[in-house]
């Protein structure tokens, strides 16, 4: 099997907030309830009310359930943009996960309003708002969302590490003078907002989904 | 062909070409980036209380309008790396 180096950090990624979450879990298991919890908890409560604040004014309410995958997105994301930092490629700067994820983010936004709309027929009208002749252009626009999306993510982390890779090339043994303060824009500051985006847009595309 | 450049030298150098033209798309993303950031800069001016709401719609306005910036960086990386007009020869 030839799985690329991007996949396999990908995969990474993923074994590495597996045992995260086991740990976190074995944690707030432990936790108790009537003293404070310790500076580790404090800052997973911390990250968890970010996500839930953020779902509330989002979607509201209602929206709740869709908290779980918001912070499972986020920390992916998060993980994933600044990996660049520990010397490997970075997941997101391959196209092929980046379109898995926004693929997944559409076909859920078409599930949700599937269910909102209650079946075929009211799905199918949903696309003839305001009036029918703006079908075409509705379903151009609901297309265009993933790849937006997808080469958004893409086109950003890319970027960054195709700089990087360039800057190395030009200047040689003296590069990390420069690319050292450059790894903090272009890695932390550009994937923590990049996460941040995405997972923005994918609230706001469920939430325009409902009815 | 001009002579002494042969066909494959002739594709890349206007691949090059193609693609920092393909960049300008980035000049104008980022026109539109400030001005959204400048509008910003008023709003918080004029309601300090609403600075959280406003850098929200800021930094998601930002983000779509940097699409276009990105769809022309992406063809520039296709250009410079992927070379599908040689290929075409």
């Amino acid at each position: 099997m030839g799985l690329s180096e991007t996949v396999m950090n990908g995969i990474l990624v993923v074994l590495a907030l597996s045992i995260f979450a086991i740990v976190v879990n074995i944690k707030v298991k432990k936790a108790k309830v009537d003293k404070a919890p310790s500076n580790f908890l404090n800052i997973i409560e911390m990250f968890v009310e970010f996500i839930n604040d953020m779902v509330k004014s989002n979607m509201g309410e209602k929206g709740m359930k869709f908290a779980p995958l918001m912070i499972t997105l986020m920390s992916y994301l998060a993980v994933a943009n600044i990996f660049g930092l520990i010397g490997l490629a970075s997941p997101t700067s391959d196209y092929s996960i980046t379109l898995t994820l926004a693929l997944f983010v559409f076909a859920l936004v078409q599930v949700v309003k599937f269910r909102s709309y209650g079946g075929l027929v009211g799905y199918g009208k949903s696309f003839t708002e305001p009036v029918p002749l703006l079908t075409p252009i509705n379903i151009i626009s609901e297309i265009a969302n993933p790849i937006s999306m997808s080469f958004r993510l893409f086109g950003n982390i890319m970027s960054g590490s195709l700089i990087m890779a360039l800057l190395h090339g030009a200047l040689g043994y003296f590069s990390p003078l420069v690319t050292a303060p450059l790894r903090l824009y272009f890695d932390i500051f550009t994937g923590l907002l990049q996460a941040y985006i995405f997972v923005m847009l994918t609230m706001i595309f469920i939430d325009g989904a409902v009815k | 062909m001009l002579q002494g450049i042969s066909s494959e030298a002739f594709v890349l150098g206007m691949s090059a070409i193609a693609a920092s033209i393909c960049m300008l798309a980035g000049s104008f993303g980022a026109l539109g980036q400030g001005m959204a950031a400048a509008k910003a800069c008023e709003a918080v001016g004029r309601q300090p209380e609403a600075s959280a709401e406003i850098t929200r719609t800021m930094v998601l306005g930002q983000a779509i309008t940097e699409t276009n910036a990105i769809y022309g960086l992406v063809i520039a990386i296709i250009l410079l790396f992927v070379q599908p007009l040689l290929a075409a020869l």
